[in-house]
């Protein structure tokens, strides 16, 4: 992370994740490790892996695709290892910030106690889950954050249940900073990361994180289907304060949903349940609105606070491999 | 601070906190606390100490006191738990992830039968359960024996030729729930025998490295080798380290193994933690009225000290061991183990006793029992129930 050479040629510097790593073809890992960085600045993070498709992207030792000192953790210990590190950090008045990266799997599912109980504790770590909805690192199993209808290989008929609500059992925890990340909202996304960088104690960051293969989608599609998803009002783009205050960022533009599942087979086509999922979205954002009207943010409060770092504004070019 | 009369959990609490304590001028201290009987007490004094640099984190289960104690490891500090039972079992995970970081981490397992069904007493099932996980293992017989391995267990296991995990046993509520007079160390002493804590691949912003990724079969073998050959190293580190210690302390901890009367017996009893004094009284009467019969009290179990046992217990004839443990369709764990030392010695009858499952008493008397039926017995057979509780 030593550099951001502004023509980005003959680069002798290094970066939160490197080149030759691992990652599939338009996986949201990393353009969201990439932000992480452009988010960061000159500021070098401790990372905590937990066993995810998250630390296979380092590649196999002994190199490493990660720039920055990392410790790949058992599945379910990213926020207690994290805890460790984060406690040391302070006895040692050291400020480098202690970022957990795990995917939905580590946060909804084996790791939601660990997570939980460093979230009671306000522990002093920037938590991110880069959600994919499906155990992608095993080959595309449902998890708990797996939409309900979409075909994974242990729900073969599509999945019975609803996808937990991670935001509102993490808000539940009131702790000081909870936001969703979008793919599609650099600017937004940058500017949550930078508050967050500055709050003291539990941030809990949820990124829905595009997965190809685990979709069934098209690489390139990546990241316009995030748009699609948060302008269809499949996955709203907000935050909250101390659990109790309630920004909305992004207002959805009325995208199709059918677009949305159209271009991802794991929906199963046209067995999906449009009316039920339509109805699914209007049930989410009736209560998130209420939620804002009843409950908003103050002004001045939350991420609108900080300027999007760095300054560089075209979403586009920076989708660009470096 | 001088001789007090405390409980064990008191002890370990008040020698992982000294320890803790002496790490101020370095990068401190921190441990993750989650209750389980008959250990909780040990968590609920190391909550309640003042230290200059450390936190014990409250954490919301045992596999998170350990992901703590991993996390602040990697950051350099120094780093301790206590456990008992199933709270061992459900930290397992990390516990192997430990001393595959290669983090000199201690933890106290207070050692508790593994249930269902639901059983408070003694044996040593639960730390035996980890035996095959990358950690030294020490038993210890008494209060002070206790503290003093306690206190070696930071020394050896953060020395830049070991860097494994220690856990150190006790025996739950025998050990842990009474009282003996011990010397508790004195903080500036504990200063002077534990060096800072230095942990030389912990995470580091001038360096940054990947700690635990993937490898393949080749790095593989040659990291499972070098903790091997770490293991092997133990016991001369240890020996400089008792050295030390009693210089800085003032007294002899109890080594790796202690023998007593084992050279000329023709009868040994091979027993770890406080089943030891209990054999020790009975074979005591014994001696008086004229058998030759030792006693070895095995402390150090990781690394086995194999070749300590083979000279100690080479030319004896007899020997029984008290396993208060049960690997279920083979037997007692310690008999095994000693059965692999002394293996090609067909002149030896080696007979394994499984006694004070579940925290059964064993008395005096049950001793007697075991010793009568050794000195009669022909050969050596399947392991021998003793249902001390019926």
């Amino acid at each position: 992370m030593s550099c951001h050479s502004p023509d980005g040629v003959g680069m002798t510097c290094d970066h939160l994740l490197r080149a030759g790593n691992t990652n599939c073809a338009g996986c949201g890992m990393s353009l969201g490790l990439r932000w992480l960085e452009d988010a960061l600045g000159q500021e070098m993070p401790f990372l905590v892996i937990p066993a995810c498709c998250g630390i296979v992207t380092a590649g196999a030792f002994p190199t490493t695709a990660y720039g920055v000192p990392t410790a790949a953790s058992t599945f379910a210990s990213a926020a207690s290892v994290g805890t460790g590190i984060a406690v040391v950090n302070e006895l040692n008045g050291d400020s480098t910030p202690v970022v957990c990266w795990a995917g939905d799997g580590g946060t909804y599912d084996i790791g939601v106690a660990t997570v939980s109980g460093a979230a009671e504790r306000n522990e002093n770590i920037l938590y991110i889950c880069y959600d994919n909805e499906v155990y992608g690192n095993t080959g595309g199993q449902r998890s708990s954050a797996t939409p309900e209808g979409v075909v994974t290989s242990t729900t073969t008929r599509g999945k019975v249940e609803r996808k937990k609500d991670i935001m509102g059992i993490m808000a539940a925890h009131r702790i000081p900073y909870a936001a969703t990340l979008s793919l599609a909202h650099r600017d937004d996304f940058l500017r949550k990361l930078a508050h967050a960088r500055g709050v003291r104690g539990f941030k809990f960051l949820l990124m829905l994180s595009p997965c190809p293969t685990g979709w069934k989608a098209e690489p390139e599609d990546s990241v316009d289907l995030i748009r699609d998803a948060v302008q269809c009002g499949l996955f709203p783009v907000y935050e909250v304060m101390d659990g109790t205050r309630y920004r909305i960022n992004v207002q959805p533009d009325g995208a199709s949903v059918e677009e949305y599942v159209a271009r991802q087979r794991r929906y199963g086509g046209a067995r999906t349940d449009l009316p039920r999922l339509k109805a699914e979205i209007e049930r989410q954002w009736s209560w998130l609105r209420t939620l804002e009207r009843e409950f908003p943010a103050r002004e001045d409060e939350g991420s609108v606070a900080a300027g999007p770092p760095g300054g560089r504004e075209s979403e586009a070019a920076l989708i660009a491999p470096r | 601070m001088g001789r007090e009369l405390v409980t064990g959990n008191h002890a370990a609490g008040h020698a992982l906190a000294a320890a803790g304590e002496a790490n101020r001028f370095a990068r401190g201290c921190c441990g993750g606390a989650y209750p389980i009987t008959p250990q909780t007490e040990i968590i609920e004094l190391l909550r309640g100490f003042t230290f200059t640099k450390g936190r014990i984190v409250p954490v919301e289960s045992e596999h998170s006191a350990m992901g703590a104690c991993i996390g602040a490891s990697l950051n350099g500090a120094r780093a301790f738990t206590a456990s008992s039972s199933n709270g061992l079992a459900y930290m397992a995970e990390n516990v192997f992830a430990a001393g595959y970081y290669r983090l000199p981490i201690v933890m106290i397992a207070v050692n508790r039968t593994l249930g269902p069904p639901w059983n408070i007493w003694v044996d040593q099932g639960d730390s035996l359960m980890l035996r095959d996980a990358p950690w030294m293992q020490f038993y210890t017989g008494s209060h002070q024996d206790l503290v003093d391995t306690i206190l070696l267990a930071f020394r050896v296991a953060e020395d830049a030729r070991i860097l494994l995990p220690a856990m150190v046993a006790m025996d739950g509520f025998v050990t842990s729930h009474t009282q003996m007079g011990v010397n508790l160390p004195e903080q500036a002493l504990v200063d002077r025998f534990l060096p800072p804590c230095s942990i030389p691949h912990r995470l580091n912003t001038a360096h940054p490295t990947t700690i635990g990724g993937l490898t393949w079969p080749k790095e593989t073998e040659r990291h499972r080798r070098d903790i091997e050959d770490a293991m092997q190293r133990v016991p001369d580190v240890w020996r400089e380290a008792a050295d030390e210690f009693s210089s800085v302390f003032g007294r002899r901890p109890d080594g790796p193994i202690v023998a007593e009367g084992a050279e000329d017996a023709d009868v040994v009893l091979v027993a770890c933690n406080t089943m030891v004094q209990t054999a020790r009284r009975a074979i005591q009467k014994r001696r008086e009225a004229g058998q030759r019969i030792g006693l070895v009290k095995l402390k150090m179990f990781r690394p086995f000290p194999r070749e300590l046992l083979r000279r100690t217990l080479g030319r004896v004839p007899r020997i029984g061991v008290l396993d208060r443990n049960h690997s279920p369709g083979s037997g007692g764990i310690f008999a095994q183990e000693l059965a692999a030392s002394l293996q090609g010695r067909s002149d030896c009858l080696l007979q394994d006793y499984i006694v004070g499952i579940g925290g059964g008493d064993v008395t005096p008397e049950v001793i007697d029992e075991i010793l009568d039926d050794l000195l009669r017995r022909k050969t050596a057979e399947a392991p021998v129930w003793k249902e001390v509780a019926a």
